[in-house]
């Protein structure tokens, strides 16, 4: 018996993008654009999405691909608005997994139906941290933070703020009566990461939804602008 | 708590170099943007490694520290300290990360038989 030391020089997540690469290959053949849809639990992405569905996306045929630990509320909450949504729960493997990854994705797109869809919208599992680690094959990252949250947030969780492109703020109906400093919030998220497009909403009101329909029909049209 | 999640995915990359063979040792460089806390992700590959050939393998970190430089002024390549991705100097934002992000298995320790001929 003797010790071998064996080179590896890999990075630990590339079967992981191995896999989102075949992803975005099948995206691709479809002209399927797809976004990333991360936040903490309770930022409002559902309720954000409904908003969006309330009114359609123009010539964009959206689906979503819905990421929860367990059960299918917020399926069915989208569902009533006419759009294809899959459910995809994470509960068979370590206990409920946190966040998804390139293969579950891979195993939900055969029931996605991707011929029928511009625009997939994947709601990823609530969390502020591992959904940041994992590529799925998206084209965009965008997180939803809501005011309640506190102001800190991206200092406190810079992975996740720096890998999105766009930061919706959310739930600014409640900033009367709260104490939250919006400017800051601002300040931080330019911090850490300069140049990201920041869109104020409120999912309640419709206040300030259509700057994410119309974020999200751009990131569609990117498809259609390849195919 | 990611640290389960990628205790998961270099189980998975040092179970692909292993081949079956016992592993003992194996190396890691983790750059500090990635937030690890080395602590909890030697817990969770404890965990992670029960029943593989991996099972009561030591984790070595090399943390790499977060270097930044500035695409607009000629200030040095600074170290973060904080997730502030400004420029000291000129105040700009357009910065580059120039280490700091890297999450690699570098290598591993196996245990061969002494009579294996690998061809």
């Amino acid at each position: 018996m003797h010790r071998t030391r064996v080179r590896v020089a890999e990075d630990a997540l590339d079967a992981n993008t191995t896999i989102a690469q075949a992803n975005r290959a099948d995206f691709d053949r479809e002209s399927v654009a797809v976004v990333n849809l991360m936040s903490a639990p309770g930022a409002g992405k559902t309720s954000l999405l409904e908003a969006v569905f309330r009114e359609g996306l123009g010539d964009v045929r959206p689906g979503v691909l819905e990421g929860d630990v367990q059960g299918s509320l917020d399926a069915d909450r989208l569902a009533r608005y006419h759009v294809p949504v899959t459910q995809l729960n994470t509960d068979g493997g370590f206990g409920g997994e946190c966040h998804l990854d390139a293969n579950m994705v891979r195993t939900a797109l055969p029931e996605v139906g991707l011929d029928e869809i511009d625009l997939l919208i994947i709601e990823n599992v609530g969390n502020l941290v591992c959904p940041a680690e994992f590529r799925v094959g998206e084209d965009a990252k965008a997180m939803v933070c809501s005011v309640t949250e506190g102001e800190d947030k991206p200092l406190k969780y810079p992975l996740m703020f720096r890998t999105c492109e766009l930061v919706v703020v959310n739930k600014i109906d409640l900033l009367p009566h709260i104490d939250y400093d919006l400017d800051e919030l601002l300040r931080n998220v330019e911090s850490v990461n300069p140049g990201a497009k920041v869109l104020q909403c409120s999912a309640r009101t419709g206040e300030g939804v259509d700057g994410f329909r119309e974020w999200l029909a751009g990131v569609g049209e990117r498809s259609k602008a390849v195919a | 708590m990611h640290e389960l999640s990628l205790s998961s995915a270099i189980l998975d990359t040092v179970m692909r170099h292993a081949e079956d063979r016992r592993v003992n040792r194996v190396e890691l460089t983790v750059g500090a943007l990635r937030q690890v806390v080395p602590s909890s992700l030697e817990f969770y590959w404890g965990i992670v490694t029960r029943d593989t050939v991996c099972e009561g393998s030591v984790l070595e970190l090399t943390e790499i520290e977060a270097r930044v430089a500035c695409n607009e002024c000629d200030v040095d390549p600074w170290t973060l300290e904080t997730p502030v991705f400004r420029c000291p100097g000129c105040g700009g934002s357009d910065v580059e990360v120039l280490t700091g992000t890297e999450f690699l298995v570098d290598s591993i320790d196996v245990e061969e038989e002494a009579c294996t001929v690998r061809g």
